[in-house]
């Protein structure tokens, strides 16, 4: 580096911890060297992040969030985003790139939790870690719930509608909680305005929030690996851990690699399905929200539907309080009970690889479940499997599962028979 | 208002009951300009009177091979400048009067007419060749996919005109079911092998124009995935020079 | 890291393709999101030539046609007002038009296509305001007292005479663009297209 430009660097560095910060992340941030597939997600969340943050404020330029009707009885909300993929130059590329990114969020996330799952990523000393995590993840489906909403759509208003309207169960100030979630009785264009700023200004400020919190703390105590040992135990003579390699240069280039063939499955659904059979911009949102007609099947989202299924499983009144209240608190229970892992979890050993045939076999059946429930919950309630098999009746038992998996964790985590830990990384 | 908002949260439930099956006859989509042309003039002609397609501008055309001057002349009878959609006069409140409801406006009905059952094309082309004799209806036309529907068959003089008739069919549980199946009566201008062309061509005419960059965007996606082909190549292999220290 | 001093040719070679691949990659997304920025097929679209029918427009009148969004003035010149142009030949500071505010056919002395009709786009050159239209002469004007008519802006108190030529020691720098227009018919403009460029 010549002098002068090591001049202007030392200048920062005195009042802007510019160098060390680079050092701290990158070139200095010592990994374990053994990180495989899985840990591509995270950088990968990252990437998406950036490409719906970029495509969004993109978007904004040209989308009206207006439900009122323009002259040709059409919702200035829907025109507008018709309006982005015709009129507006590249419109389409970026309409499609966040509608896309949407659904990609939730794969690339949903990999990543599992990722915590396999390796045991949660356990001390990164319980503070997940716990952001989970945060991210909830902030995000409210990101994905609100932007629904404004393309204004069959699907956008009555998905919003029974959402919203989840919120009219909780007990006494349930009525007036979800009048004030919409500013009026029903979803309407206070409900669309206010939609847009929290899904433009308020939630990403939190996301970005967490998700520099999420990777401050990982940073803290350093990242967990397949092995689940600590690589921090074992360094060598000039301090650095044994197994652990500078995440710059060899996590940066074989994050490139991971990042370009995500591109390339993004890629082929921007160009080739940006309707991804229906799941990704659902049929019915091609049609502009009419309040007086309800389609003839809502569900929501593919990101959502495990959770829905929680939802309508509840179909029993309990202690006097409608099933409707139950069925919010399982969707609600079944997102905040991922939070409380680090502290279910009983096994002496992290990851999967020394674990016993019990957390095996019930990690297997909680992703079928998850699996099950996720497409039980795109179909009607009165979804039959092959036309015989009631889907209502084995959502409700999967669901029961889902909880069970969680609370009786604690008991066949402790009695599971692990084998020993290495004490190094193996390859 | 409680009864209401419970209703609402268990809506699919009743919906599903109401769906019946359908069955969806194939469309024979094509992106072939001849067929497109001829889809946009009975499209201009014959839909373009009650439906707008309020997002799609009459010199979009030009991307079907239509020239400027042949848009002018030949098909914008709503517009007066050629960078203009293609609106209605129609008044949405007389329309709804007349019909029952307003005319849906016909951009992307392509798009949203999908479902499980088949494409958005193939139920447009079913229901198009799906109008039936009901002098029930205060139209006097009812349709095969569209039970009770509020539109006219306006493609009448061309199809001429068909009967509906009941059938019932058991199936191995003992449930009877009921649809209705249509045959000839009054023949039309065209002859049935002709309607079937002339309603495959306005269906894929409706297809492009619910996403006229479809086209582009394959093409584009082509490029952008090969490079992105190469991209994965050159970055595998640099990724692999860094770690062969790695051991 | 004094081991890995002699330079890697391959890697050195690989991270150039590599960088040089990505760096096109970049570029070419930026093409969608630079080109989202362009005015879309709507502005296209209401920027499109307008046709303007001007048999009712009398001498010594002028009407206001909106073309992309802007003001389009035209003006039926009398006899008095075009020769008024010749004594303000001295004192506008560009008076050949010689500075391109003007398509090649009204670069003449009434900057016209017919010499009565002046077709001008009503925005100062200065910055942008719409200068008024004040065609009575001299003190009656309240420009000044040998006001010979023309256009004065409100906002920096710029001037214009009737070819829509800046006076001297204005703010503005410019003469009033005159628009790419032709004649339909007789009576009928298009402004916005000349059938050229």
């Amino acid at each position: 580096m010549t002098t002068k430009a090591q001049a202007v660097l030392d200048w920062v560095d005195e009042r802007f911890p510019l160098t060390s910060s680079i050092k701290g992340h990158l070139t200095e941030y010592y990994a374990p060297k053994n990180f495989n597939f899985w840990y591509f997600f995270g950088s990968l969340a990252l990437l998406v992040l950036v490409i719906q943050i970029v495509t969004g404020i993109f978007l904004v330029m040209h989308y009206k969030p207006d439900a009122s009707l323009n002259a040709s009885g059409v919702p200035v909300a829907f025109a507008s985003v018709e309006y982005i993929m015709r009129d507006v130059p590249g419109g389409w590329i970026i309409r499609y790139m966040h509608s896309t990114g949407a659904s990609a969020f939730f794969v690339v996330v949903y990999l990543h939790m599992f990722r915590g799952l396999l390796y045991g990523s949660y356990r001390k000393p990164r319980e503070l870690i997940w716990i952001f995590g989970t945060l991210i993840f909830l902030a995000l489906m409210a990101e994905a719930f609100m932007g629904y909403l404004l393309p204004w759509g069959q699907m956008s208003f009555w998905g919003a509608q029974v959402i919203v309207n989840l919120f009219s169960a909780i007990p006494v100030i349930g009525p007036d909680l979800s009048v004030v979630i919409r500013g009026d009785f029903v979803v309407s264009d206070a409900t669309l305005n206010r939609f847009f700023s929290f899904h433009v200004i308020a939630v990403p400020l939190i996301l970005i929030g967490l998700v520099v919190a999420h990777i401050v703390a990982l940073h803290e105590v350093g990242s967990n690996n397949p092995d689940g040992v600590e690589i921090k135990k074992k360094k060598g003579a000039d301090g650095h851990p044994l197994d652990g390699i500078p995440f710059h240069p060899y996590y940066t280039v074989k994050d490139i690699v991971g990042v370009v063939g995500f591109l390339i499955v993004f890629s082929f659904i921007v160009f080739f399905a940006p309707e991804g059979g229906g799941y990704f911009l659902e049929f019915n949102n091609f049609v502009p929200a009419d309040p007086l007609k309800t389609p003839p099947h809502i569900a929501p989202v593919w990101y959502f539907t495990p959770f829905y299924s929680l939802l309508r499983a509840m179909v029993w009144p309990l202690l006097g309080i409608d099933a409707k209240f139950w069925g919010v608190v399982a969707m609600g229970g079944g997102v905040v009970i991922i939070a409380f892992l680090p502290w279910l979890d009983r096994s002496p050993v992290k990851s999967i690889r020394y674990r016993g045939p019990i957390y095996k076999s019930m990690l297997t059946a909680f992703v079928i479940a998850f699996f099950i429930l996720g497409f039980l919950g795109t179909q009607p309630p009165s979804y039959a499997f092959f036309g015989v098999i009631p889907g209502a009746p084995v959502a409700q038992l999967l669901s029961l599962f889902y909880f069970l998996f969680f609370l009786t964790m604690p008991w066949w985590s402790k009695i599971d028979k692990c084998k020993p830990e290495p004490d190094r990384v193996t390859g | 208002m409680k009864k209401f908002l419970t209703a609402l949260l268990f809506a699919p439930l009743l919906a599903v009951a109401s769906g019946a099956e359908v069955h969806l006859d194939k469309a024979p989509v094509s992106t072939d300009p001849a067929a497109l042309q001829n889809g946009a003039k009975l499209f201009v002609n014959y839909c373009l009177n009650c439906h707008g397609a309020s997002y799609m501008r009459y010199n979009r055309l030009e991307q079907i091979g239509l020239s400027e001057q042949m848009i002018r002349d030949n098909l914008m009878f709503t517009a007066d400048k050629i960078g203009e959609p293609m609106r209605i006069a129609m008044q949405r409140d007389e329309a709804k009067q007349w019909f029952g409801a307003a005319p849906p406006d016909l951009t992307v009905i392509a798009r949203s007419r999908a479902s499980e059952v088949g494409s958005g094309a193939d139920w447009l082309y079913t229901y198009l060749r799906g109008f039936y004799r009901d002098d029930t209806r205060p139209t006097g036309w009812n349709n095969v996919i569209f039970e009770n529907v509020g539109m006219p068959h306006v493609l009448y003089e061309l199809q001429g005109e068909q009967r509906g008739k009941v059938v019932e069919h058991e199936d191995s549980h003992g449930n009877k079911t009921k649809t209705i199946q249509v045959e000839p009566g009054k023949p039309g201008k065209m002859s049935a092998e002709e309607y079937d062309k002339a309603t495959a061509d306005l269906v894929s005419y409706l297809v492009w124009m619910g996403e006229p960059m479809a086209g582009a965007r394959k093409t584009i996606g082509t490029f952008v995935i090969a490079f992105l082909g190469l991209l994965f190549v050159l970055s595998y292999l640099l990724k692999k020079n860094y770690w062969r220290d790695i051991h | 890291m004094s081991v890995d001093h002699k330079v890697d040719a391959g890697r050195r070679q690989l991270l150039l393709a590599t960088s040089a691949a990505g760096g096109v990659a970049v570029a070419a997304v930026a093409v969608p999101f630079v080109g989202s920025l362009t005015p879309s097929e709507r502005a296209k679209a209401a920027g499109a030539p307008v046709e303007v029918d001007i048999s009712k427009l009398q001498p010594g009148q002028m009407m206001t046609v909106e073309w992309r969004g802007k003001p389009v003035w035209i003006i039926n010149r009398t006899k008095e007002m075009l020769d008024s142009l010749k004594k303000t030949d001295g004192e506008v500071s560009d008076p050949n038009s010689d500075k391109p505010m003007q398509p090649e056919y009204a670069k003449n002395e009434t900057r016209s296509i017919k010499p009565e009709i002046l077709v001008a786009v009503g925005i100062c050159t200065h910055l942008g305001c719409s200068p008024s239209d004040k065609f009575k002469t001299g003190p009656e004007s309240g420009v000044s007292a040998d006001w010979p008519g023309g256009f004065l802006c409100p906002c920096h108190g710029s001037t214009f005479d009737l070819a829509g030529r800046v006076y001297k020691s204005k703010p503005a720098p410019d003469n009033l663009e005159i628009p790419p227009h032709k004649y339909l018919a007789d009576t009928k403009i298009l402004i916005g297209d000349d059938g050229k460029a």
